[in-house]
């Protein structure tokens, strides 16, 4: 498993001149009644082979604790940069978390994954808990999580 | 200033740390519950092995600071939880996350209000390391010195409970909160606590996986060291063992075994771990319950802390207003507390009874400039601990050095402490001398009033009106009679009705207590055998006084009165019936106290007398060696307390009695008997007896010349024992 960054790169100079090539996304994630404390979720986008490409959403002020989103923290080390406030409170038991944001049509339908880590404190870290292909097949389609996550969809 | 911080810094924080230690005691004893105190535990290795039997599948395993061992599935059922015997990897059944235990910790460390409420613990916690800082360094000052911090702390009320605890309890709680604290910056991203994160391995071998129990990098690691270990993930492809140890972590390979990469825990990580150990016990839980019980000393502190600062506010009320310039007496007060505010407007009262004007203020006010019209300077200086000069008293003797010239105006000095400390009434002493050098001597000397006694200052207020001819009512009687209760008699034993003198024993019913009484454990709340008893009987306006027969444990008040002839106190009180009541209120007579030693007591009394002397035997539950001499007239009138000091004598609270009757066959007084018992005596004497006496004067002076005579062989008498506080006299 690499985690390289040329990709990266690339997709930021598409995206700044070009942001009307960009695809209107949401992301709808339905917590399980695991009935711990509030659960921090980490969405970002990997290659097919799991490769970190770029941040997505980050539920959780509390920088503390992003060590516990394993694979996401090791790709950004929770800089400030590369989350560039796409971030947001962290989501109860059996709440939804619902965002809206802006994907790169370049990333769509191109072998690239849409990645959840998600953790609860006193309870389980979950690196990838939620892989999906960012697919306009997948759009709409709901996939349960492997724990801590009940459905995870997303819309485009 | 350390008085300042202590008072504000409590009052602020004394809430929100109440909440704080009442949660972590609680929280400090769910880790005794559930800790894992398995010795032989598995290896890495074997765990994971018999982990995947157990719980096919498994994710991760973690091992909690409390060694609790739980195994992780994810899977499409969603998230399986079991908890692990670490010794076998066999399941002990499903995960319980203690909701009630969650619940406690978010209060414990935000109050229920997240980040507010984090920080506002945060700063209580902080308040509370002051707290304990300046509480010890007035501990130390009250105590006369660091090396007195553990010395034995008499007295009763809420100042000496908050400091009887605080000396105890004050290192969990520093423990408590200075790790508290660290916690609380590290979740603020203050203090570093970074977890060990070993870099994600770039390589993995392609072969086949082994079992984990026949890879080395996992089976080196003992069973005490694992806390976690996350297993490669089935259907993807580059995984490897996540570990986390003692000592750091690191990725292993899941086919050759070989250690990929690893990353030491840092100091910052160490460091953390420690102060979470002190803090949660998590990994120590006897000690955690030990500075879980400290912490619930916190709340106890709280509410006597704020009781001693209220006492301590309601002393400067009803003061006259007089300006200074105006005034002809000047009264400077030096107190901590509220006590010797009340003895100046007694005094002042007493002066403005007799058409003076009064200016009285605090003694760090003094303006000797603006004193046009004094006649008379009167300071009332209490000590504070050992020596010390009060807060509204420390900067008096520095403006009075600084003067050119001595006030010509004359000073007059009344020292108040507690004997029972070390340097009693020394902060007097150093006014006193600090005025003599400047040649500004107190007319009267130097008078000092021990424990509020009331005699001592009634004398001060005698040689007062004698220096400065006036004709002055005696001060203590116009003490605010600290709020009167009735009591209710209701029993009455009365000897020798057709002698001249017939002693009367009345017993009262304990008045009912407010809870704020109870709990500053005034008045009735708090009184002992040899205490007095204030009743001002009708027709007359100051109180007479009695020594209490009973403690406030004993659950009634009693005395015992000899009925004078044509005396207005003793004829109301010997003419009480069961059911009548009085109104009067008590005082504590710190002199007259039985010793809180094993040393062996003799109480030698006559007639009434033997009313506190009875009282002090009633309370020698403690079974220490007490001989009563006791003087009566004739047995024909009846002994006040015969049955009693029978049943006494059963219980072993009494050693011996010995009788002296004055109209017998064989008439002595009680000091003929002590003769006659003079080697006992002076056993007793040489093992450290304690000698009470209660009685007429002039039976107390016929008792000291019958001691005297007695001890003169062992070149010893009475003085020398009063040097050593073993001889009390309460006589009337």
């Amino acid at each position: 498993m690499k985690f390289i960054k040329p990709i990266l790169a690339a997709s930021t100079a598409l995206t700044v001149p070009m942001a009307a090539e960009a695809a209107q996304v949401s992301i709808e994630t339905k917590m399980a009644n695991y009935g711990g404390e509030d659960a921090y979720l980490a969405f970002y986008i990997t290659d097919a082979s799991g490769n970190y490409v770029r941040h997505v959403w980050v539920a959780s002020g509390k920088t503390r604790w992003w060590d516990h989103l394993r694979n996401w923290y090791s790709a950004t080390g929770g800089s400030s940069s590369e989350i560039a406030g796409l971030s947001g409170a962290s989501v109860g038991s059996g709440r939804t978390l619902k965002i809206s944001l802006e994907i790169e049509d370049a990333l769509v339908n191109a072998g690239y994954q849409i990645r959840v880590d998600s953790a609860v404190e006193h309870m389980a870290d979950i690196p990838a808990e939620i892989a999906v292909d960012l697919d306009t097949t997948n759009a709409g389609q709901s996939v349960s999580g492997r724990g801590l996550i009940a459905s995870f969809s997303f819309d485009m | 200033m350390f008085r300042v911080l202590h008072r504000w810094a409590g009052i602020l924080a004394a809430l929100i740390l109440t909440i704080v230690s009442l949660t972590g005691f609680i929280l400090s004893l769910f880790p005794l519950l559930t800790t894992d105190r398995t010795s032989t535990r598995l290896d890495a290795g074997a765990l994971v092995a018999a982990v995947q039997d157990t719980l096919p599948g498994v994710q991760q395993i973690s091992v909690d600071l409390n060694g609790v061992v739980t195994a992780m599935s994810f899977g499409d059922s969603g998230l399986t939880q079991v908890v692990i015997d670490p010794a076998s990897g066999v399941s002990l059944g499903p995960v319980t996350t203690s909701a009630l235990e969650l619940w406690f910790e978010n209060l414990h460390r935000s109050l229920f209000l997240s980040d507010a409420g984090q920080m506002t613990v945060l700063i209580a916690s902080v308040a509370m390391i002051l707290l304990t800082l300046s509480g010890l360094s007035l501990a130390a000052r009250r105590l006369g010195g660091w090396k007195n911090l553990f010395i034995r702390e008499r007295g009763n009320g809420p100042d000496a409970l908050h400091l009887k605890i605080a000396r105890i309890a004050w290192v969990g709680i520093v423990i408590s909160s200075l790790t508290g604290v660290w916690m609380g910056l590290a979740t603020l991203g203050w203090i570093p606590d970074p977890n060990p994160l070993a870099s994600l391995p770039t390589e993995t071998s392609a072969a086949v996986h082994l079992p984990a129990d026949q890879l080395s990098g996992l089976t080196s690691i003992v069973g005490d060291e694992i806390r976690s270990i996350t297993l490669p993930r089935e259907g993807m492809s580059g995984q490897a063992y996540e570990i986390e140890t003692d000592a750091g972590s690191g990725f292993i390979d899941p086919a050759t075994g070989e250690v990929l990469t690893w990353v030491d825990r840092s100091f910052w990580s160490r460091a953390m771990d420690i102060v979470h150990l002190l803090h949660t016990g998590q990994g120590a839980s006897f000690l955690g319950v030990i500075l879980g019980v400290m912490s619930l000393s916190i709340p106890v502190l709280s509410g006597t802390g704020i009781l001693v600062w209220l006492r301590g506010s309601e002393a400067s009320k009803g003061l006259p207003k007089t300006k200074p310039e105006q005034a002809d007496v000047i009264i400077l007060v030096g107190s901590e507390g509220g006590t010797t505010w009340r003895f100046a407007r007694a005094f002042a009262n007493t002066l403005i009874s007799v058409g003076k004007k009064v200016h009285v203020t605090s003694m760090n006010s003094v303006a000797p400039a603006r004193y046009k019209n004094a006649a008379s300077i009167v300071v009332f200086a209490a000590t504070y601990g050992d020596g010390d000069a009060p807060e509204n008293a420390s900067e008096f003797i520095g403006k009075i050095e600084k003067l050119q010239v001595a006030p010509q105006t004359p000073l007059s000095i009344l020292g108040f402490g507690d004997s029972s400390y070390p340097n009693f009434c020394a902060f007097a002493d150093e006014v006193a001398n600090m005025a003599k050098a400047k040649g500004w001597e107190p007319i009267e000397g130097l008078h000092k009033v021990d424990c509020q006694d009331l005699k001592t200052f009634s004398e001060f207020g005698m040689a007062y009106a004698t220096a400065h001819e006036l004709a002055l009512e005696d001060p203590a009687a116009l003490l605010e009679t600290q709020s009167t209760k009735s009591l209710y008699l209701v029993e009455k034993q009365l000897f020798g009705e057709d002698a001249q003198a017939p002693i009367a024993i009345l017993r009262f019913a304990r008045p009912k207590l407010s809870l704020v009484e109870r709990l500053m454990r005034r008045g009735f709340a708090n009184y002992q055998a040899g205490d007095l008893l204030h009743f001002v009987p009708e027709g007359a306006t100051s109180p007479r006084s009695y020594s209490l027969a009973s403690q406030s444990k004993d659950g009634f008040v009693e005395i015992c009165v000899r009925k004078v002839h044509g005396g207005l106190s003793s004829t109301q009180l010997c003419n009480l019936e069961v059911g009548d009541k009085i109104e009067a209120y008590t005082t504590i007579n710190a002199n007259f106290h039985a010793p809180q030693s094993k040393s062996p007591l003799i109480l030698i009394g006559a007639g009434a007398g033997i009313g506190a002397l009875a009282g002090v035997i009633r309370a020698n539950t403690s079974k220490n060696e007490a001989h009563v001499f006791f003087g009566m007239r004739s047995r024909s009138d009846g002994i006040p307390y015969k049955q009693d000091f029978t049943e006494w004598e059963n219980k072993g609270f009494l050693s011996s009695l010995t009788l002296a009757l004055s109209r017998s066959q064989k008439p002595r007084y009680v000091q003929n008997a002590m003769i006659e018992e003079a080697d006992k005596l002076r056993d007793l004497i040489e093992r450290g007896a304690h000698v009470m006496i209660c009685g007429s004067r002039e039976m107390g002076e016929g008792v000291r010349a019958a001691l005297d005579q007695i001890l003169a062989p062992l070149q010893l008498n009475v003085s020398l024992l009063e040097k050593e506080g073993r001889y009390a006299v309460d006589v009337f």
